[in-house]
């Protein structure tokens, strides 16, 4: 048992992280989670959605964990890449033209805590805009594998 | 007063490295989301109240370490349990938890002649290692993040656990815990599997009738009703081992809420089956700091 234990815990040190097709980018899966547009309509619609991406925007220049990544970076461009993404997501009818996750993140060097800071900046501005709650989550949810693209280190 | 003092030096002596961390590779800039990393139980281990997840517990990422202290008491119908401790969490892979419990008989000490108030004290030191998976970001996968440990356990009275039937003053505890979140659903599932010698944690000591592992079950679940709280139940099968005394299961419903990211209080209502005199039922509350 214990020899077991201990073997368990050696593999576990050098196990890699459980990771998709690395073949894939997660913008050009990501999935559609509603069947009707009730839940674009929870995040406001189109006019919501760009006054949370502007209020997520704001936070995430003011957050020191995140500050240095958005700072000297397109920041209308990519506003306009989540509102896309996000509306693509929430079954409200868009189309993402943007770049996939893999590509537009690959020089960036953002680690977990890094990602789950803007999750929690993203929560934050969800938050500001009266999102409900589970609805949040549901959009959370659809949103966090794409760690496995935007995580690098 | 005593337990504030010890608790104070844990404090100390976690906090410290924290503030000579500069020149490591490891920072303490508290990376993980809001109550991902449990609470501790009352063993240490970060979980539930009573019962392992698969987290690591603190709010240090990969790249990170976290630490963090708590009190818990249960106050139950003949009995009043005391658990202090804390744990640090390093690179989001490793646990190392220190747990020290006081169980206070108060009026059956006084009608077993061992003195009102007689306490049986135990230390849990645990270590956990994250074996697979991740319970929180990957939620297009219903793979749960599996982690594997082992809690030694030592009686500080063992002359009466003896004298009540256990075979030994100090046990080690081997579980498996696998851990998922259900975010879109905002549901939280966690399974255990333990092998141990315990009875009642360890608090009546190890062995009995046999010397064997027991292997028992242990499994939560938690609602998020909003960030900071979740609400949820667990169960924990426990060894019947010991002839002078029928051992149940123990279950408990809870409230876990995080005011902020460095505080969380966990409030229970515990059942912990019958312990030596009658069934124990009761309040739990935890208070756990941290980063």
């Amino acid at each position: 048992m214990k020899i077991a234990l201990i073997a368990l815990a050696l593999a576990a040190v050098s196990a890699p992280a459980l990771a998709a097709d690395p073949a894939k980018d997660s913008a050009a899966i990501a999935p559609v989670i509603a069947a009707d547009d009730s839940l674009y309509q929870a995040f406001g619609g189109h006019d919501g959605l760009v006054r949370l991406v502007d209020d997520f925007m704001v936070i995430l220049l003011d957050d020191p964990r995140t500050h240095d990544f958005f700072v000297a970076a397109k920041q209308d461009h990519i506003k306009l890449m989540l509102v896309e993404q996000f509306c693509v997501v929430l079954n409200g009818g868009c189309t993402y033209t943007g770049k996939g996750m893999k590509e537009s993140h690959a020089q960036l060097g953002i680690d977990r805590a890094a990602f789950n800071a803007l999750v929690e900046d993203l929560q934050k501005a969800m938050d500001k805009n009266d999102v409900p709650f589970h609805a949040q989550n549901k959009l959370l949810a659809a949103l966090a594998p794409q760690h496995r693209d935007i995580v690098t280190n | 007063m005593k337990t504030l003092i010890r608790l104070l030096g844990v404090a100390v002596a976690l906090v410290l490295p924290a503030a000579v961390h500069a020149e490591t590779p490891f920072t303490y800039a508290s990376g993980k989301l809001l109550l991902t990393g449990g609470v501790n139980t009352v063993e240490g281990t970060a979980g539930g109240g009573l019962t392992p997840w698969a987290v690591i517990g603190s709010y240090g990422e990969k790249g990170q370490f976290g630490a963090n202290v708590y009190a818990t008491d249960v106050n139950t119908t003949d009995y009043d349990i005391r658990s202090y401790g804390g744990l640090v969490g390093l690179d989001d892979r490793l646990e190392i938890s220190w747990s020290h419990q006081d169980f206070d008989t108060e009026a059956v000490g006084a009608a077993l002649g061992l003195g009102h108030g007689y306490t049986i004290g135990q230390d849990v030191l645990g270590v956990k290692v994250k074996i697979l998976g991740d319970a929180v970001l990957e939620q297009d996968s219903w793979l749960p993040q599996v982690a594997a440990g082992i809690q030694f356990k030592k009686n500080q009275n063992g002359a009466l656990v003896k004298a009540l039937g256990a075979r030994d003053d100090e046990g080690t505890d081997y579980y498996v815990s696998a851990t998922k979140l259900f975010l879109a659903k905002g549901l939280l599932v966690n399974g255990t599997v333990r092998a141990t010698k315990a009875n009642q944690f360890g608090i009546l000591g190890f062995g009995g009738i046999d010397d064997d592992y027991h292997y028992q079950f242990e499994g939560s679940v938690a609602y998020l009703l909003t960030r900071k709280i979740a609400i949820g139940a667990e169960i924990r099968t426990k060894p019947n081992n010991l002839a002078v005394a029928k051992e149940d299961a123990a279950f408990d419903v809870f409230v876990a809420y995080a005011p902020v990211k460095h505080i969380s209080l966990t409030l229970a209502y515990a059942d912990l089956g019958n312990i030596v005199t009658r069934r124990q039922t009761g309040l739990y509350a935890s208070l756990q700091v941290g980063f």
